[in-house]
């Protein structure tokens, strides 16, 4: 079966999801991301490798912190950048995602940054793309529903990398909402695809999908057990939305058992790092002592992100 | 017939005859990735020049790369020093089309605008592509090289630097 994510040369075609996309290309964005950091210590800090390409960024779902970092890492590729802001379009007069999406190939688009609520949506799109022979166009997925949010998991595999150096001696651990979560989706087939050793997913049942141990993962329903001796402990974001439903009594309920506190970090080896996908619930998944203290790497992820999204953009533009 | 190359090391010891001379207050060194890099550590300490040594990967500036795509493995460019108003010196191992400069140059101009800026080759192998010449070169082949042979820059593991031919 086709690997919708590569071209025929087997080189990345679409970035759509980590699940499936081999080692050597996921290394290949680590490496290729890192000369990308040192570009914002310029006093130009523009690269001349996307200059005349049009990116769009299609958001279908609301987003800051990705969509500005899309839009900057395009900018300093030196892309043109056009925003669209969905709520207010056609798609709100009815038209359908494929119509929009040829509606912007007819401007001249060479590549789609997409989030949509929906799972699937950017493979729907790159399908379209290839069975309509337009192989030169890009797509990128910047979050779908709950599948995937590849970008966000390769800018942890950085930073991870950048403060551990190596994967293969690691006890890695994401705590919270997992069921709902598709950052950590990419981030568990990211670390799996890694060869990091020891991957726990920590969380109460009701936030934990039943068969998660099938992603090569070790289950812990005791925050305690969970974060000992760990190297890196992922938080998860609790949605607003879910603290209300049958699936959590509350906030604080939860804080009491789920949040990180200095208290738990402390069973933690002492240079554990920790990281949050943002933006954070403080005082619900986190402690602000913890969040603001020496073992965050929370703001080096971002500004990881945008280097870890021009590596994206430019080895799609090339291939 | 075989192609006779010099030593490398001969014709680093040419160079910095040639560059000595020049060299002022503002000389900065700039080596471009992997055999220039090479080169301009060994000058940078062979000239005893003051501002930090410079490095420069024009993978990000190629005009190759709409063709080609991203070259793998790109390395960081690092230029320690203010670029502005610096005497700048790049240095590479072999000029051929001029391409490689001219990506330097680009990049070198990202980062300030530097006083002058000069060319140091350790050998010239013709087939220029753009007007393009090196102000301090310490060896030209007689003849130009057929595109199908690459010219390239080695260090063993004592450091020492050869030139060796071997089919691109």
């Amino acid at each position: 079966m086709r690997n919708p994510q590569l071209n025929k040369n087997g080189e990345l075609q679409h970035l759509l999801s980590l699940d499936g996309l081999p080692l050597s290309i996921l290394g290949a964005i680590l490496d290729i991301a890192a000369p990308f950091t040192e570009v914002a210590e310029r006093e130009v800090k523009k690269l001349p490798l996307l200059r005349g390409k049009s990116v769009f960024n299609l958001f279908f779902e609301n987003s800051t912190r990705t969509r500005t970092t899309f839009e900057i890492a395009a900018k300093r590729l030196s892309a043109d950048v056009i925003n669209l802001n969905v709520s207010t379009s056609s798609t709100k007069k009815g038209e359908t995602l494929l119509d929009t999406i040829d509606n912007l190939c007819a401007m001249q688009a060479d590549m789609f940054v997409v989030r949509h609520e929906s799972s699937g949506a950017p493979y729907l799109i790159a399908d379209h793309l290839h069975a309509t022979g337009r192989n030169h166009i890009h797509v990128i997925n910047a979050g779908d529903g709950r599948h995937a949010h590849p970008t966000q998991g390769l800018l942890d595999m950085y930073t991870i990398r950048h403060f551990k150096k190596e994967f293969h001696n690691l006890i890695v651990v994401v705590v919270g909402d997992v069921l709902h979560s598709r950052v950590a989706r990419s981030q568990l087939a990211a670390l799996t695809t890694l060869g990091v050793p020891e991957v726990r997913v920590v969380g109460p049942r009701t936030l934990l999908p039943t068969d998660v141990e099938r992603l090569g993962v070790r289950v812990c329903h005791d925050m305690n057990e969970g974060l000992r001796d760990a190297d890196v402990v992922m938080m998860l974001r609790l949605q607003n939305e879910r603290m209300n439903g049958a699936l959590l009594p509350s906030p604080q309920e939860y804080f009491k058992v789920w949040g990180l506190t200095p208290e738990k970090l402390a069973l933690a080896k002492p240079n554990a790092i920790v990281m949050h996908p943002g933006p954070m619930n403080r005082g619900v998944e986190i402690d602000s002592t913890v969040a603001d203290g020496g073992q965050a790497v929370i703001l080096p992820q971002v500004t990881f992100g945008i280097a870890v999204r021009m590596a994206v953009m430019s080895m799609l533009a090339g291939n | 017939m075989p192609i006779e190359l010099p030593n490398a090391e001969t014709l680093l010891a040419r160079l910095v005859d040639q560059i000595r001379p020049n060299l002022s207050e503002r000389t900065a060194l700039v080596g471009i990735h992997t055999g220039g890099a090479w080169l301009a550590e060994r000058l940078h300490r062979l000239l005893g020049i003051k501002a930090a040594l410079g490095t420069i990967d024009v993978s990000f500036y190629r005009d190759d790369y709409g063709s080609r795509g991203l070259h793998p493995r790109p390395q960081r460019s690092d230029i320690p020093f203010d670029v502005e108003s610096a005497d700048i010196i790049i240095v590479d191992d072999v000029l051929y089309t001029g391409r490689t400069t001219r990506a330097a140059l680009n990049e070198l101009f990202d980062y300030g605008r530097p006083g002058r800026v000069d060319l140091a080759v350790l050998c010239d192998r013709h087939g220029r592509e753009l007007p393009i010449g090196a102000r301090y070169c310490a060896f030209t082949l007689p003849q130009p090289l057929p595109a199908s042979r690459s010219l390239r820059l080695s260090r063993d593991a004592t450091g020492t630097l050869s030139l060796r031919l071997i089919d691109a």
